[in-house]
């Protein structure tokens, strides 16, 4: 079990903090959702959701929200994400790879330009027909 | 799944999506009698009989997005293919248990995989759940529990990266640690 120094507490708290400052005022510049059903994690997931956590570890990102959630119903097509910037409507990315997931996070979570190769469409689709 | 740190992470989704809000996993290498043990244990409502037996069923999901099932039954498979057994204990209301054994030296064993990425990977993605691992070789054990974290960062979310790499570092180091003195 990790024994936390005082500088290693002292600066989850700070992480904590900024993250929680964000969300509280309503500032969350950006959610990233991995979908991580059994599919998802079958095809990189996993491998996803940790490029993702680095971006956001590097770059020292405290206004992007990153959460997993389970199968979207498109399981020939994971891994998928789905950002949505705040104000936008939500882009589902699909058959990722790290290098797609890295263009996306350079491109569209921080420059603000959806990656059109690999979205699959934007909006939320809608299951009921 | 390529190796069983993704089986744990998918049947630890399971548990997340089944309402869990404390999940055991446990690994246990036994040279000796030549033996992998996996066991993941949760909290969620459970499964009552029939549900029980459907999970095992490739072909059977409680999700309407699609139309199969595939995680248990893959788990099932590895372990079979590997010289083990398979078993789901569950009653709603009470703790379900899943119960993988292999067979360690088996040609068809599936290797352990990266552990520290998929407890990264679960924390980051649900950081109020805790989380109990207990990683055993040859009478060695490591042990991490976010409840030991929570202690000490208070009610700061370990969902910050900090958190998550400090985690990682701990279990892989850990790991190394009972390896070597095993």
């Amino acid at each position: 079990m990790p024994k936390l120094t005082f500088e290693d507490l002292e600066k989850i708290r700070d992480q904590a903090q900024r993250a929680m400052a964000v969300r509280e005022g309503g500032n969350v510049r950006a959610k990233v959702n991995v979908h991580m059903g059994t599919c998802g994690i079958a095809a990189g997931a996993r491998m996803v959701m940790t490029a993702l956590m680095k971006e956001i570890k590097t770059r020292d990102l405290h206004d992007v929200l990153l959460t997993s959630s389970g199968c979207a119903g498109l399981c020939s097509q994971e891994p998928m994400i789905t950002v949505e910037l705040a104000g936008q409507a939500p882009v589902k990315y699909v058959n990722l790879s790290e290098a797609k997931v890295l263009e996306i996070f350079e491109k569209h979570i921080q420059g603000g330009s959806i990656v059109k190769d690999y979205a699959l469409g934007i909006g939320s689709e809608r299951t009921d027909t | 799944m390529r190796d069983l740190s993704l089986h744990i992470l998918d049947i630890a989704e399971n548990s997340v999506e089944a309402g869990a809000r404390r999940i055991g996993i446990r690994i246990v290498e036994n040279h000796r009698r030549d033996r992998l043990t996996l066991e993941i244990v949760d909290d969620g409502r459970g499964m009552d009989r029939a549900l029980r037996e459907r999970a095992r069923d490739p072909f059977f999901t409680t999700k309407k997005e699609r139309r199969i099932g595939l995680g248990l039954p893959m788990l099932v498979r590895a372990a079979r293919a590997a010289g083990g057994t398979f078993s789901l204990s569950s009653h709603p209301g009470r703790k379900t248990k899943v119960r993988a054994m292999f067979q360690m030296s088996h040609i068809d064993r599936q290797p352990l995989g990266d552990i520290a990425q998929t407890l990264a990977v679960l924390i980051a993605g649900h950081p109020d759940i805790d989380i109990r691992y207990v990683h055993k070789v040859d009478g060695w054990a490591y042990v991490f529990d976010t409840k030991d974290l929570r202690v000490q960062l208070g009610a700061v979310s370990l969902a910050t990266p900090h958190a998550t790499t400090l985690i990682t570092k701990d279990i892989h180091d850990g790991l190394t640690r009972i390896r070597r003195i095993s």
